[in-house]
């Protein structure tokens, strides 16, 4: 390539400055060159300074942060050295901005019109009222709103996510600027939003000429939508160059173990788990099969539920979230419930957690129906069955150290004594692979991987057959999230254990499950075997999603 | 790293500059830390926590040992001729108009105010939680129930509650009963800022991770969800201390606070009030120490929300 750089970062640096006056580097030493109208992915997990060096191109960084080193060469400008005057007008018309989280990037109290207009006005690209109305509707007819005329009048809660995206984009894109940056742009979003989403921003781009910078955590997506990879690492990049060549050739350790992680990359189940399950967990699948006198752990007959949503002081509207769904779990096995957000997965799993009742049918634990138990017998299905939950960060109770945390199940079920009840959070310690000497500490001072190791072995306390898992892995790292996924596969054919997974992201469920019920709208669509599935999906929706798993159209050249 | 890379190069960081074998692992530091924990650590590091908490200390001392600091008795020893008299050895601030001695006046009177915000504070708190808890908790008619009970005590105006049952109660008027005047009208605030504080906490994941375990109601409520949620009831608690010890000298400076036989500093600023111009002193010297004290409350007040608040934490 002879081309000049459109930017050009030469050894960035940047820096977080804390109590006391000392500075926390959070970049060290980048650089990276974007050719005009080309697509550039910075790839790497949280906290690795990806989007510290998207906010530092335009210097909005947050806080306390500022650049403390290097060039951000525009036009032969230094943006690192630029005042807020040039700044302001290069953001927006030179380097357009699309921000991560489209709930909280417009304003509620204004319509969206509004702060179209405002844009527009801000970046000189109109200045009589009717011509910035004009440009404003253009703007979101070009984002893809239909009707984008008497859209303009109505507020962002009226908008869907997608949509609150799209006109971000459409923000973003307003003055025609020669780089967008877009920092996660669908993190939040569905997948088959992401992808519909992802497929606008590419065409408006392209047709524009704008160069991109795009800023996420999935390796799969970056490759489907980059031309140049940029791999970052706690501040520093380990590895940057042609996206597929980085694909089949990682040359980092860091890199090959990203590029292997990956579950968009990746597509055998980690080990099926029944038909490598150790001794000790035939043992126990064998033994509840025998007491049970049945082989299915958990049957869901024609299950419903209905929320009456209120609409006015005395009317309510019926809200039929779970429509008349059935599904049954072989023991030792693991069945992924998956769906997008309002499929009603997660409702399925706090019937059968028993938070909350049944509109109609039936759920079987064990042979035993669950709606018949009385007290007893739900606090004794308890002991059985134990959830674990997305949110590692919210999970756990902060004020509770890591053994009261982990002995809690063992405590209200009156298992042991003290000295009992302490071995066994050590042994379960053990099982998750985490040190015993963070026994007395609290939540805040793990990680989220951490954390839900902890949750996880909250869960198994109880020596319980079946876990619930909502969301367990969604809110990981990746390279977190292969860690925990493993451990499960681990534990599951060490104990026989029986997994409900329940996630929207079809791409982990290839690694775990052995069958998949696919969720859209309250209803199962599709249940089959995993490979079945993936390999021969039989529903339009089904083969959607399929699509939409970022880096599902990557080729290897393997 | 002084490797430049051109655009379309494969470039690799040298590999030995990082590990990557360690991904998650466990590193803690040497200090166990936990909400409370932190809370403590960043108060010791407030110049204003140690000036409040001295003067708290010394309040507090000076109530329950007002002989350590004077001899002068307070009201039997006055002389007439002393009346308004200026300052004279072993009398440092002066006389009150009665003859008695201003200093000591203060510090008898110390206990007063201190005994009105204690026993304000715990009845507000015990009212408070057990109405605020209650409500938050199990939500539904019993909130609707209790909420509606508690505004009813908060849209009626303290003071002037106080000053209607102590007008009623003029027979038997001692600390114990102005407290009761005032408490009973001040803990609806305790009440709702704890009741939605429940609500937030009460939809955290862990309390469903508790439920889902087989925790039962109450112990969830008494475990989880209660720890969680009593940071802002000590900074509303402390700064209610504040404004009790100023509702009891309101009332007694009112006329419908303690009897003047009783050694309070409200009652001292009413007497002095008539004189202010000619003995400014007797009105001056009580204004200040009611003012110290309810100072120190309030600036401790302000330093643990200062330190339990994550948010203000996360900007330093």
């Amino acid at each position: 390539m002879s081309e000049t750089p459109l930017l050009r970062i030469e050894d960035l640096s940047v820096g977080f400055q804390v109590a006391g006056g000392a500075i926390i580097p959070a970049v060290k030493n980048l650089n990276l060159d974007l050719m005009p109208g080309e697509t550039l992915a910075i790839v790497g997990e949280s906290g690795s300074g990806k989007s510290t060096t998207a906010h530092a191109i335009i210097n909005l960084l947050p806080g306390t942060g500022r650049i403390t080193g290097g060039r951000i060469m525009l036009d032969g400008q230094d943006l690192a050295q630029a005042s807020e005057a040039e700044l302001e007008k290069i953001r927006g018309t030179a380097i357009g901005f699309v921000p991560q989280d489209p709930m909280s990037n417009l304003n509620p109290v204004w319509s969206v019109g509004f702060q179209v207009e405002e844009t527009v006005r801000a970046n000189g690209l109109a200045s009589t009222k009717q011509d910035v109305r004009k440009k404003a509707i253009e703007v979101l007819a070009q984002a893809g709103l239909t009707d984008a005329g008497s859209r303009m009048k109505q507020y962002p809660h009226q908008f869907s996510g997608g949509m609150r995206q799209r006109v971000l984009i459409g923000i973003g894109l307003a003055a025609n600027p020669r780089i967008l940056i877009a920092d996660e742009p669908t993190s939040a979003l569905d997948v088959t939003v992401q992808r519909a989403i992802l497929d606008h921003l590419q065409e408006r781009t392209r047709e524009q000429g704008t160069a991109v910078i795009l800023i996420t955590h999935d390796l799969g997506l970056a490759a489907e939508r980059a031309e140049q990879l940029v791999v970052m690492y706690r501040g520093q990049v380990v590895e940057s160059g042609p996206s597929l060549e980085i694909l089949k050739n990682p040359q980092h350790p860091y890199t090959k173990r990203l590029v292997q992680a990956a579950p968009g990359l990746s597509s055998r189940r980690l080990v099926s788990a029944r038909t490598s399950v150790s001794a000790t967990g035939k043992a126990a699948i064998a033994q509840a099969d025998a007491s049970t006198g049945t082989a299915t752990a958990i049957a869901v007959n024609n299950l419903t539920k209905v929320y009456n949503i209120r609409s006015g002081t005395f009317t309510s509207t019926p809200l039929t979230a779970v429509d008349n769904v059935s599904f049954s779990i072989e023991r030792g096995s693991t069945t992924a419930l998956v769906g997008e957000s309002g499929s009603g997965k997660s409702t399925v799993a706090r019937m059968l957690l028993g938070l909350e009742k049944p509109t109609a049918g039936s759920i079987l634990i064990d042979g035993e129906e669950v709606d018949h138990l009385g007290k007893a017998g739900m606090k004794a299905l308890r002991r059985r069955m134990q959830p674990v939950f997305q949110d590692p960060y919210g999970s756990l109770n902060p004020l509770r150290s890591i053994t009261a945390t982990i002995a809690e199940p063992l405590l209200v079920h009156g298992v042991g004594n003290r000295a009992e009840r302490q071995a066994r959070v050590f042994e379960l310690l053990d099982q998750v692979s985490l040190p015993r000497s963070i026994a007395g500490r609290y939540p805040s001072e793990l990680s989220g991987g951490q954390r839900q190791r902890v949750a996880i072995a909250r869960a198994l306390a109880l020596k319980p057959d079946i876990v619930i898992l909502d969301e367990a892995v969604s809110a990981l790292d990746v390279l977190v999230q292969a860690q925990i996924l493993e451990l499960l596969n681990d534990l599951q054919s060490e104990y026989g254990l029986t997994y409900l997974f329940i996630t929207h992201d079809l791409a982990v469920v290839r690694l775990i499950a052995d069958h998949v019920c696919v969720m859209n709208q309250g209803k199962i669509v599709e249940a089959a075997t995993t490979q079945e599935v993936f390999d021969r999906p039989r529903e339009d929706y089904t083969r959607k999603l399929l699509d939409a798993i970022p880096g599902a159209t990557v080729k290897f050249g393997a | 790293m002084a490797n430049k890379r051109k655009s379309a190069n494969h470039y690799v960081a040298p590999f030995d500059e990082k590990s990557v074998d360690v991904i998650d692992a466990v590193r803690v530091d040497d200090k166990v830390s936990n909400l409370w924990l932190d809370a403590w650590r960043d108060m010791r590091r407030r110049p204003m926590f140690y000036i409040s908490g001295v003067l708290i200390l010394l309040v507090t001392l000076v109530a329950l040992f007002p002989t350590l600091f004077t001899q002068v008795p307070p009201d039997l020893d006055c002389q007439l001729s002393n009346s308004n008299g200026p300052p004279a050895p072993g009398h440092i601030l002066g006389y009150t108009k009665q003859g008695c001695d201003i200093f000591s006046r203060i510090v008898h009177g110390t206990s007063t105010s201190l005994s009105v915000g204690v026993i304000v504070v715990v009845m507000t708190t015990i009212l408070g939680i057990f109405f605020g808890a209650i409500a938050g908790f199990y939500g539904r008619w019993v909130d609707a129930v209790l909420s509606r009970v508690g505004d009813i005590f908060f849209s009626i105006p303290y003071i002037l509650a106080a000053v209607v049952v102590m007008s009623v109660f003029s027979a038997y008027r001692n600390v114990f009963i102005i407290s009761l005047a005032i408490g009973i009208f001040a803990w609806p605030s305790t009440a709702r800022v704890l009741r939605a504080e429940i609500l937030r906490v009460k939809n955290s994941d862990f309390v469903m991770a508790a439920t889902a375990i087989g925790v039962s109601r109450f112990r969830i409520l008494m475990r989880h969800v209660m720890p969680n949620s009593l940071a802002p009831v000590i900074v509303v608690t402390t700064m209610s201390l504040a404004a009790a010890i100023v509702a009891e000298a309101t009332l007694s400076f009112l006329g419908v606070g303690l009897p003047t036989t009783f050694m309070s500093w409200g009652n001292d600023i009413s007497q002095a009030q008539s004189d202010l111009r000619t003995a400014p002193q007797a009105l001056i010297y009580p204004s200040i120490a009611l003012s110290i004290t309810v100072l120190a409350f309030i600036m401790m007040g302000e330093v643990i929300r200062d330190a339990l608040d994550p948010k203000e934490r996360a900007t330093r």
